[in-house]
């Protein structure tokens, strides 16, 4: 039986879980690695895998002496399924555990395979959880993890976890078992506090990175606690401190006395209680700083006495940070502080001011010099205007994400088509973009695919449920028909707007690469989902919520669900019946079905479906509102 | 079809690829039908439960139909309460709500201070509006009506001892509703009293001036 843990990528042959086998694939065991030994007769006990005692001893030796060198986990992947020799040698030599889905194996399977990993990176709650859709309670804790990991890796030291509830008692535990540990990174988790984060603090003396990014970090009033303080009093190894999250002021003091103690800090980034004054002093601590998170950039009502910070000045601390590349932050932006970041213009590779509420205007000064910019993400308060400023320039960028000042449905919106073009014939170089906006045609994203070739990950968002083509009056199946069609490298593709059951057949058509697929209020029936889990061979993540896709297009689906990581599904059309089919002809597969918090599974009708594959089994934890068939 | 097509390419023709190619399949779009074959499967415009069937640039329902226009206010209801639409975390909306708040309110008072004036151009299809708040004095007013104007091809709008070349002149109504000619008195008498603008030919005004003296 093939364990891996990931799940991503699947040697087709091999690894195929076909419905019906209980999953087990044919690996090297039993039927002849046919080892060129010439002592291969000896084996009486027929078991060909094993070979001569010596010779094979130092193969393995020899064998984990190169797998070492093997980084990439899908390598990895296929590298343990080679023989039984290999498998062992590459569960010993695997440094970082990628774990896509927590509940697709146990703590326990993972750390017994791999007994040398040094890093774990674990996902946990659905995407669609970030939209309100998974019920408060519903799982991923990190608990059962970081007790299983005190008792089995003494030596761990790096974690990354997203989507996963951790509590404070967690993060202490954390901090208390692993002495080398170095590396926390937090992305979207819930569940702790500032006496989590003092903990980590206090407690992890080789801490080279802290960062918090997009954490629900809840305190109650009372019981904030003054992490920064708690750092250790000598030089820290602090190389990357992100607390953007952290709802809570810091105790600046403390803050500045840390940065001016961390001589390796290369990246920083402060909540929005940080004033621009105050941001300034620490730039003066740290001009060394690459990244470098703003706050609010903007002056707090100073005492009597203490003078307002002059542009001028804040504007030479840019002057002295020579290595800056990354800006963000700019929480509360006053507009007469922007132009204190252009001396570091030229130098950014990655500019964030999706939390800035810029206008075109003020945009086009700072956008203007940043010739070498790569990631840009920015509020649509810019407009088509601020995009062709900023197609004009950044002839290199790779990234491109506009959000919403405003995220209703009937909102206006500055930006539209006009800007998608825009972008499109100015940065050809385009990989990944995600576009908010309430206004597109077909004709604006047919440009896009045709000029931006490069396209790794296409997410439009008209925000406008069942809009169509603003000109035309069209569904938009034709502008991302053209985009499957004609970006070839593409794996991740979000839909939206009018859409039929044609604009599926395009991306099962041409969609081939395509591995992550989101879907919203979209097609005319079950022909779409069939279409897509017939022909996206590569599909590992679908999530769909508030389509017209029933029980037929579910079943369809059956011999491709042990490939795919995960298929959610919200308010469409399933109904029990056809969940417990699936659940019934896929055994390794766990079908969680549930509605909203309080409502009692009733009746037929299945609110939320949510399956993913798993070595496991059902989980033990499950919340009284969900139901595993 | 064929009208659609030369839209675009009149719209995009700048772009490298001036030659929008929809594909084929464009054509074949009426024709696909849901597996059962029904009509509710069928393409057509606007929101889904809607009965209106024709084909038009715009996206707008047929004016006279009250029974669309019904379930359009229904499914306007709805709309307020979906879950999680748009897909933006909460995380970020609520790093605006307090300069959002801000913003209306910012909005709301200066609305209410009435500083928001109708202009009208005699000869122009639409009438503006601008905020008079925002101008420090009546060059600035000048300057930007003139640049707000252009598009009308008039000569440059002038004060009244501009007698040569002057075309237009500009106007105000008074709060007694009285048309006055704009620039005598001080500016902030004027943008407490303005009710709103209107730009008329220079001869017109003339009568104002004589009237005056």
């Amino acid at each position: 039986m093939t364990e891996d843990c990931d799940g991503e990528e699947k040697d087709e042959e091999t690894r195929r879980w076909s419905p019906g086998q209980g999953g087990s694939s044919s690996r090297g065991g039993g039927s002849g690695t046919s080892s060129s030994s010439p002592l291969k007769n000896r084996c009486v006990r027929g078991r060909v895998d094993q070979p001569p005692p010596f010779s094979g001893q130092v193969l393995e030796n020899v064998l984990e002496n190169v797998l070492q060198f093997l980084a990439c986990r899908r390598d990895r992947n296929a590298a343990s399924l080679v023989c039984r020799s290999w498998y062992r040698a590459e569960a010993r030599t695997r440094l970082e555990l990628f774990i896509g889905n927590c509940y697709a194996v146990s703590p326990a399977r993972a750390l017994g395979r791999f007994r040398c990993a040094r890093a774990l990176v674990l996902k946990g709650r659905p995407r669609f959880a970030d939209f309100n859709l998974v019920p408060v309670g519903w799982g991923a804790r990190f608990s059962p993890w970081v007790a299983a990991m005190a008792a089995a890796y003494p030596w761990l030291e790096r974690v990354c976890l997203k989507r996963m509830t951790v509590s404070d008692a967690d993060l202490a535990l954390l901090a208390r078992s692993f002495s080398s540990f170095r590396d926390l990174t937090l992305i979207c988790c819930d569940g702790f506090g500032t006496p989590g984060l003092a903990a980590v603090a206090e407690l992890c003396r080789n801490l080279r990175v802290l960062d918090l990014i997009e954490n629900d970090v809840e305190d109650e009033d009372e019981e904030v606690v003054d992490w920064i303080s708690r750092f250790p009093e000598t030089d820290t190894c602090l190389e990357s401190l992100s607390f953007e999250c952290v709802n809570c002021p810091v105790n600046f003091v403390a803050l500045e006395a840390l940065v001016a103690r961390s001589p390796c800090l290369r990246r920083l980034r402060v909540n929005q209680h940080v004033s621009v004054g105050q941001l300034r002093c620490l730039m003066v601590r740290a001009p060394q700083l690459t990244h470098l998170g703003t706050g609010s950039f903007e002056t707090v009502p100073v005492a009597d006495g203490a003078a307002e910070l002059d542009v001028a000045e804040l504007e030479s601390s840019f002057v002295a940070s020579k290595s800056l590349v990354c800006l963000s932050g700019f929480r509360m932006v006053a507009p007469e502080y922007l132009p204190a970041i252009y001396p570091v213009c030229a130098g950014l590779v990655s500019l964030n001011l999706s939390y800035a509420m810029t206008t075109a205007e003020q945009l086009k000064p700072v956008i203007l010099r940043c010739h070498n910019l790569q990631t840009f993400w920015v509020l649509d308060t810019v407009g088509d205007e601020g995009l062709r400023a900023a197609a004009k320039t950044c002839k290199h960028l790779r990234e491109l994400r506009v959000f919403p000042f405003e995220a209703t449905e009937d909102s206006e919106s500055a930006v539209s088509d006009a800007g998608l073009v825009a972008i499109s014939e100015g940065c050809q170089k385009l990989r990944s973009i995600l576009y908010f906006c309430q206004r597109m045609t077909n004709a604006a994203v047919v440009t896009m695919s045709k000029n931006c070739q490069d396209l790794v990950v296409f997410r439009l968002c008209i925000m406008g449920r069942h809009r169509p083509d603003h000109i035309t009056g069209e569904p938009m199946d034709e502008g991302f028909g053209a985009i499957v069609m004609n970006c070839k490298k593409l794996t991740r593709l979000a839909v939206s707007g009018l859409l039929t059951d044609k604009v599926f057949e395009y991306i099962a058509k041409y969609g081939k690469l395509v591995r992550t697929l989101s879907v919203a209020f979209a097609g005319n029936s079950d022909l779409s989902l069939r279409y897509v889990l017939e022909g996206c061979h590569k599909l590992q993540k679908l999530e769909i919520r508030d389509s017209p896709f029933g029980d037929a297009g579910l079943l369809s689906g059956i011999h491709h669900y042990y490939n795919m990581r995960f298929l959610w599904m919200n308010s469409c059309k399933l109904s029990l019946r056809g969940c417990k089919e699936v659940a019934q002809r896929l055994p390794r597969l766990v079908v969680e079905v549930f509605g909203d918090q309080n409502k009692e599974l009733d009746s037929d009708a299945v609110e939320k479906l949510y399956l993913y594959r798993s070595l496991v089994g059902p989980r033990d934890d499950v919340p009284s509102f969900v139901k595993i068939l | 079809m064929t009208l659609t097509a030369n839209t675009d390419r009149l719209l995009f023709s700048a772009t490298p690829h001036s030659s929008v190619e929809f594909p084929a399949r464009l054509r074949e779009m009426e024709d696909v039908k849901g597996s059962d074959g029904l009509g509710d499967t069928e393409l057509r415009l606007g929101l889904p439960g809607t009965s209106t069937a024709t084909r038009s640039a715009k996206r707008a329902l047929p004016e006279g139909d009250e029974e669309s226009h019904d379930e359009l206010r229904r499914t306007s209801a709805a709309k307020a309460q979906v879950v999680g639409w748009p897909p933006i975390r909460s995380y970020r909306k609520n790093s605006f709500p307090a300069r959002k708040a801000e913003a209306e309110a910012e909005a709301e008072a200066e609305a209410a201070a009435g500083l928001y004036v109708k202009v009208s151009m005699d000869g122009a299809p639409y009438l503006r509006k601008i905020d008079l708040s925002v101008y420090k004095g009546y060059k600035e007013l000048r300057e930007s009506l003139n640049h707000m104007f252009q598009c009308f091809s008039l000569g440059e709008l002038s004060r009244r001892e501009g007698g040569s070349g002057s075309e237009y002149a500009i106007t105000y109504e008074d709060k007694d509703g009285d048309l006055m000619l704009v620039g005598d008195v001080p500016w902030e008498m004027f943008i407490s009293s303005c009710k709103r603008l209107r730009i008329m030919k220079g001869y017109e005004a003339r009568g104002l001036e004589s009237r005056k003296h």
